[in-house]
């Protein structure tokens, strides 16, 4: 029941993308989300796809666990699909058949709608897969850390983020041997209604969440036995630094937006 | 009627590169009312086999035969299981609901019985386990001491009345106190209700007190079966795969390289003393 869980899917490998400062890829991730959303026409789309390719091919990451990523979105994408199809009325008619009628409008919002979402999540598993939990929240700190002068409390967030990882393998591995318990104590998780499965979770739920509150006050315990304060002149173990690569990687992305910007506006400008 | 263990093994991660053989070709039976003891290092398999006991797990070749009930098979491993009552190691993955008396209560619950013989067999249950129904019952699991918590969670299976009670390291993490009274309480519940007893634990000690036969597991195999004697007997070969023969029983080894005659049955506390009190009255 819980082996499946996997979270922060990280592939370990050694490849240009994975030895990049999280912080440029974070920044370079909000980048590619942008021109994903300036894309309005196919060629700019291949422009992204050709980008989405070769930092596929540069992390050596295999294309199933991108196929992979796809996956939850198995639903929501022919929903959106359809949605856009049969609602967007639009533009010209281009077929009609009893209440069902399909505008141009509605076929061109459909297929970028799917490919837009598409691309977003591939592009963001794409960051997960090559970057470790541990260095994406220490970059998010760092990158957050500004706001700090606003009170905003990046350390403790990060600090936050990084226990709760740190924590799923320890509460799997719990679930399992609770369930195994009230399992020898003749419990019964699939036989019944929703109702009645929803209320066989309680005797695992339970005891899950009152040894999760024991774990945090033992934490907490022995955080600040050693003297945890929170972030104040706390230095860090690897500290973070830029490389050429990370310029290079910058570039790059800079290039494939302004290309799309670029394209968007001749193509437009040669179409009228 | 027994539990039959038959060349049971069972492979972690199997096909995959992380492969791990945890049980190799297990075979012993329990019989009726017997107290069996399970003893091996960390990582000997001993969890893992008691598991398969009540088919929590599923052996990757092999059989376990619970009365006849096969535990391979889906529709006789639930009566099976219901023969089996397993406790295990922390109470703190057992203990759920509002009180006590409930909690105790799931067990028999599970086996839909009257209410009456609900509420009945679990206040029973407490009362054997020590813990007064009317007082202890009416609490909440968490509110209770760690010594208290652990009897609940055993009161929890025996209110089952299981044939077979099976036990994982149900002393660890208790001081000298506390494990000689839930070994006290393990013997005495074995006589009240005639159940076999099924021990896992890395001390010989307490295994040698109570058990009256010993399986020693080491990387998955059985290296022993059989009586105390004859597995103490063997001690260098219990030393070599990293287990201690009993403290009473080193004693009496080492007073014997000093010219003490002492009789190499002993191996408890109880027959150590026993013997020195009869040799210091023929002084």
């Amino acid at each position: 029941m819980f082996n499946d869980i996997t979270l922060g899917q990280y592939l370990p490998g050694d490849s240009v993308v994975h030895r990049l400062d999280p912080r440029t890829k974070l920044a370079l991730m909000v980048a590619y989300i942008v021109a994903i959303f300036l894309v309005k026409d196919m060629a700019s789309f291949v422009l992204v796809a050709i980008f989405l390719v070769s930092v596929t091919l540069a992390a050596k990451i295999p294309i199933r666990y991108l196929v992979k990523a796809l996956k939850p979105m198995r639903i929501i994408l022919p929903f959106m699909f359809f949605f856009n199809l049969l609602l967007v009325r639009k533009g010209e008619l281009l077929f009609s058949w009893w209440i069902i009628k399909i505008y141009d409008e509605g076929l061109y919002n459909a297929f970028f709608v799917v490919l837009r979402l598409a691309f977003l999540v591939v592009g963001t598993s794409l960051l997960t897969l090559t970057t470790t939990p541990i260095a994406l929240t220490d970059g998010l700190e760092k990158i957050l850390s500004p706001l700090k002068i606003v009170k905003f409390p990046a350390h403790e967030l990060a600090m936050m983020m990084t226990i709760a990882l740190r924590f799923i393998p320890t509460l799997v591995e719990e679930a399992d041997k609770i369930k195994k318990a009230q399992l020898a104590r003749g419990a019964d998780f699939e036989s019944g209604n929703v109702f009645k499965r929803a209320k066989a979770m309680l005797p695992i739920l339970i005891p899950l969440i009152v040894n999760s509150f024991r774990h945090a006050n033992e934490l907490a315990m022995a955080m600040e036995s050693r003297c945890y304060h929170g972030g104040e002149g706390r230095t860090k173990m690897r500290v973070l630094r830029f490389h050429i690569s990370d310029l290079v990687a910058a570039l790059v992305t800079a290039a494939l937006i302004a290309a799309v910007v670029l394209v968007q506006k001749y193509l437009l400008v040669l179409f009228l | 009627m027994s539990i039959v263990v038959e060349e049971l093994s069972y492979t972690y991660m199997q096909n995959t590169s992380s492969a791990f053989n945890a049980l190799r070709n297990v075979s012993f039976t329990v019989n009726d009312g017997e107290f069996v003891g399970i003893i091996g290092h960390t990582g000997s398999g001993k969890s893992t086999l008691i598991q398969q006991l009540n088919g929590l797990m599923h052996p990757t070749s092999g059989r376990v035969i619970v009365d006849g009930y096969d535990m391979n098979d889906k529709k006789q491993r639930v009566k099976g299981r219901a023969l089996i009552g397993m406790v295990f190691q922390y109470p703190d993955y057992q203990l759920f609901d509002s009180t006590v008396l409930s909690d105790v209560s799931f067990g028999p619950r599970n086996l839909s019985l009257s209410e009456e013989e609900i509420t009945a067999r679990s206040r029973e249950a407490l009362h054997l386990v020590g813990l007064d129904p009317d007082e202890i019952g009416e609490k909440s699991p968490f509110e209770l001491s760690g010594g208290q918590k652990r009897r609940a969670a055993l009161a929890g299976i025996i209110a089952m009345k299981p044939k077979y009670l099976v036990l994982d390291e149900p002393m660890a993490g208790l001081d000298p106190g506390g494990r000689r009274d839930i070994l006290a309480l393990i013997d005495s519940l074995r006589s009240e209700l005639g159940c076999a007893v099924i021990m896992v634990s890395h001390s010989m000690d307490d295994i040698a007190k109570s058990a009256e036969r010993i399986i020693v597991l080491n990387n998955g195999e059985v290296k022993q079966i059989g009586t105390p004697d004859e597995v103490f007997a063997h001690a260098e070969a219990l030393s070599e795969i990293g287990l201690d023969v009993p403290k009473p029983m080193m004693l009496a080894a080492l007073m014997r390289e000093r010219g003490v005659d002492v009789p190499e049955s002993i191996y408890t506390e109880e027959s150590f003393i026993s013997w020195f009190e009869e040799a210091v009255r023929n002084v």
